[in-house]
């Protein structure tokens, strides 16, 4: 078996693409889900938007790269309050029900035949990268040092994204602890804790649910603008219901309402995916493990996040930093 | 606590001894190019399929079987041309594009699918429309569709009627839903093709079997949870990772592929009026009836079904009149997860198997639970088929592919304006 290779992408993936605009994604989780109360399983339809933004205001109508930013930040925002009119009335089920039901229909409309002209059918859209990357201040060349034994490099272009990524969830977060600090944090904490005494003192309840429904949307958003620029193409279907799960895992494993839970969160989601990924392909391939194929592994790392969302929420529902007390996750 | 988690792994792994042995039945060494036609769902038989080298070598001539597939196997890995006579199809499909050439790699020891999606003569989406039918046609389609919504909007139905009693007596919105109804499937599949059971004995073998493993989830798993005192949310992120790990075990026990049945599965269909129907169809749509009114007459009649509705009403004050409230909870998982894999076959029947059948056809299920109204045992059956009806007939203005669109952006209107549903109660929705 390639140790050498395991530990090399493990410890890459600690700091990767993949653990960037997952972090994003989750920081705009926990807003919604830690900080208010919110339970949006749609998560995946605003970096899909923001992605697509981007990808479709470059491709197909040729602007420039930073008019797809601002393009793909507007639409994410437009989402977020067209999501919320319907639903932010509604009990807890229904909102996850409805902005499921909502992040699936962005889906369906990217991926149909219909509107393959404009947003390129289930194959996506690509080359609208070109943009970003002029921007790179690094010379071409890999990037990295050896730890040991153990390469760790990363190439140029992958390496700005990681550079401008984490600025951005540096930004973020700052940002979330700044204005979880501020009256108007303890307003959102204090919805998720009981709707209704807010309600009598005075606050309007569903302004202050969809401001926190717009941030979130728009920090989440990120992540699809760094899915796009990283990997030079946007696809429907990595915009699935799935994506918005794993993300709810990271946060919850990290730790609800806490700043730098989400980012702890998918930087270990990340870290014990790619070694159990990389370890059982290597264990089939080298004939160790052998009652299943290698995309049988493929599949079973995924029955592992399922099994540890499970008993995250069993054994231990404040993740790693999380305060139990702090957790919007009894009846309401 | 810890109890509960090790019999749920105890259950889960009596389940992959079950199925462990059929899903591998077919692992056969596969170098060529293989595919299925279907034609709405029913498959194709007899469509001639020519397949030739790059350079123009003919390798072989085969015709799809009774289950609409074909397959050759080539020596060579390389780039091959494959060639569907339009002539041989059946009368009312063409292929979608109008290109009947695909040009496939094939991989060392790796067997590739080819596609070629059929529609009906003159569908959507193509130029040569049918003006000439006019009207008539349209309404023909319109009660073909009809037809067809109504059974999908039955399936919906029986599904959602388990997801919406075990919504109303626990409060648990069940995510790992579909994972149920998957679940029926593969195993009726497990035993019709893996141990050459018959289909319909399968099928009672399988809707009991669910039954027992519905009650065993509920005994061991979300009982244990109730008990804890788990909040709703809780379990609600709980059961999203139960769909995650059951539906990945499905992908490694089962199999990636689509699968159907060994009965039943090409039925040429019968002419009433101006609709076609397979007979399958019909006596799984009058199975699925019968179901329906024998649950909703044990809900409204028996003592029971009196019970569990008290229980949806006010667990606190049905248990402090005397009523069992674990005991009906259990009684509802066990039937809610039996008729749950009944529409999980009936499901398999009409289309095919798939590990992601379940997960593809959830957020209908959700729809059509609350648009009749969370936690209303008939809400669900109402919502449901307004569902199924609103996709097919919805494909006569809409592409076929963007027919759940138009389903889900109901749902959000209809909460707009009713929040609680077609049946819902005003309070229910806090």
């Amino acid at each position: 078996m390639d140790w050498i290779t395991i530990f090399s992408t493990t410890i890459k993936s600690a700091v990767g693409v993949e653990t960037v605009l997952y972090a994003l994604a989750a920081i705009g989780i926990n807003i919604h889900f830690g900080y208010t109360g919110l339970l949006n399983f749609g998560q995946a339809a605003f970096m899909a938007v923001a992605g697509y933004g981007l990808a479709v205001t470059v491709t197909v109508m040729g602007l420039p790269f930073w008019v797809g930013i601002v393009i793909g930040l507007v639409a994410a925002a437009i989402l977020a309050l067209l999501m919320g009119i319907p639903t932010l009335h509604l009990r807890a089920d229904y909102l996850a029900i409805v902005t499921i039901a909502v992040a699936e229909i962005i889906r369906l409309v990217f991926r149909s035949v219909a509107f393959k002209d404009i947003f390129g059918g289930s194959d996506g859209q690509r080359g609208f990268s070109g943009g970003f990357q002029a921007l790179n201040p690094f010379p071409e060349g890999d990037y990295g040092f050896n730890l040991g034994p153990i390469p760790i490099f990363f190439p140029h272009w992958q390496l700005w994204v990681m550079v401008v990524g984490w600025l951005l969830i540096a930004l973020c977060c700052f940002i979330v602890f700044l204005l979880m600090k501020s009256p108007w944090g303890r307003v959102l904490k204090a919805i998720r804790e009981d709707e209704d005494a807010v309600r009598s003192l005075g606050k309007n309840v569903f302004s202050y649910k969809m401001q926190s429904l717009v941030l979130g949307g728009v920090i989440g958003c990120l992540g699809g603008f760094v899915y796009g620029l990283a990997y030079g193409s946007v696809q429907p279907d990595v915009f699935g219901t799935e994506t918005t799960f794993f993300l709810y895992t990271m946060v919850i494993l990290g730790g609800a309402a806490r700043v730098f839970g989400p980012v702890i969160g998918a930087m270990l989601f990340w870290v014990l995916l790619v070694l159990l990924n990389g370890t059982l392909s290597e264990a089939v391939a080298a004939g160790v493990i052998t009652f299943i194929d290698t995309s049988q592994a493929g599949a079973l790392r995924y029955v592992f996040v399922g099994l540890g969302l499970i008993l995250l929420l069993v054994f231990r529902p404040q993740g790693i930093f999380g305060d139990k007390r702090e957790i919007a996750i009894d009846a309401r | 606590m810890r109890r509960a988690v090790i019999a749920f792994t105890a259950f889960l792994g009596g389940l992959v001894f079950l199925l462990v042995g059929p899903a591998h039945a077919d692992p056969a060494d596969c170098q060529g190019l293989k595919g299925t036609l279907t034609f709405q769902g029913q498959p194709v038989n007899g469509a001639r399929i020519a397949v030739s080298t790059e350079g123009g070598q003919p390798v072989e001539t085969v015709t799809s079987n009774a289950q609409g597939a074909w397959d050759v196997q080539v020596e060579d890995p390389g780039r091959y041309r494959v060639t569907l006579d339009p002539a041989s199809l059946p009368q009312n499909t063409e292929i979608r594009g109008g290109n009947n050439v695909r040009t496939p790699t094939v991989y060392e020891g790796n067997c590739s699918s080819v596609l070629f999606a059929l529609q009906a003569k003159g569908a959507a989406g193509q130029q040569q429309g049918d003006e000439a039918g006019g009207s008539s046609s349209f309404w023909t389609q319109a009660a073909q569709l009809t037809f067809e919504g109504l059974n999908l909007g039955l399936i919906i139905a029986l599904a959602a009627l388990g997801l919406s009693l075990i919504y109303g007596t626990t409060g648990l919105t069940n995510f790992a839903h579909g994972e149920l109804v998957t679940l029926g499937a593969i195993l009726a599949y497990a035993f019709n093709v893996g141990f050459g059971l018959h289909l319909i004995p399968a099928a009672v073998c399988a809707v009991i079997l669910a039954g027992i493993l519905g009650y065993g989830q509920d005994r061991f798993f979300w009982g244990q949870l109730r008990r804890r005192g788990t909040g709703t949310v809780a379990m609600m992120i709980i059961s999203i990772g139960v769909a995650l790990f059951l539906r990945y075990m499905y992908l490694i026990l089962f199999s990636p592929q689509t699968e159907s049945y060994a009965q039943y599965t090409a039925q040429p269909g019968i002419e009433i009026g101006p609709i076609s129907a397979a007979p399958k169809n019909l006596v799984a749509m009058g199975i699925e009836l019968l179901v329906l009114v024998i649950v909703g007459i044990a809900l409204l009649r028996t003592r029971t079904g009196k019970a569990a509705r008290a229980v949806a009403d006010n667990p606190a004050l049905a248990a402090s009149s005397g009523i069992n409230v674990d005991g009906v909870i259990r009684i509802i998982w066990t039937v809610g997860a039996a008729i749950a894999a009944l529409a999980g076959i009936m499901l398999g029947l009409s289309q095919n198997l798939k590990y992601t059948m379940g997960q593809d056809i959830l957020l209908l299920i959700f729809a059509g639970v609350t648009l009749g109204g969370l936690g209303t045992a008939f809400g669900a059956l109402v919502g449901s088929l307004v569902v199924g009806l609103f996709i097919q007939v919805s494909t006569l203005w809409v592409p076929p592919e963007l027919k759940s669109v138009g389903a889900l952006a109901v749902l959000i209107i209809v909460l707009l304006v009713r929040p609680q549903g077609i049946l819902g109660r005003r309070e229910r929705i806090g």
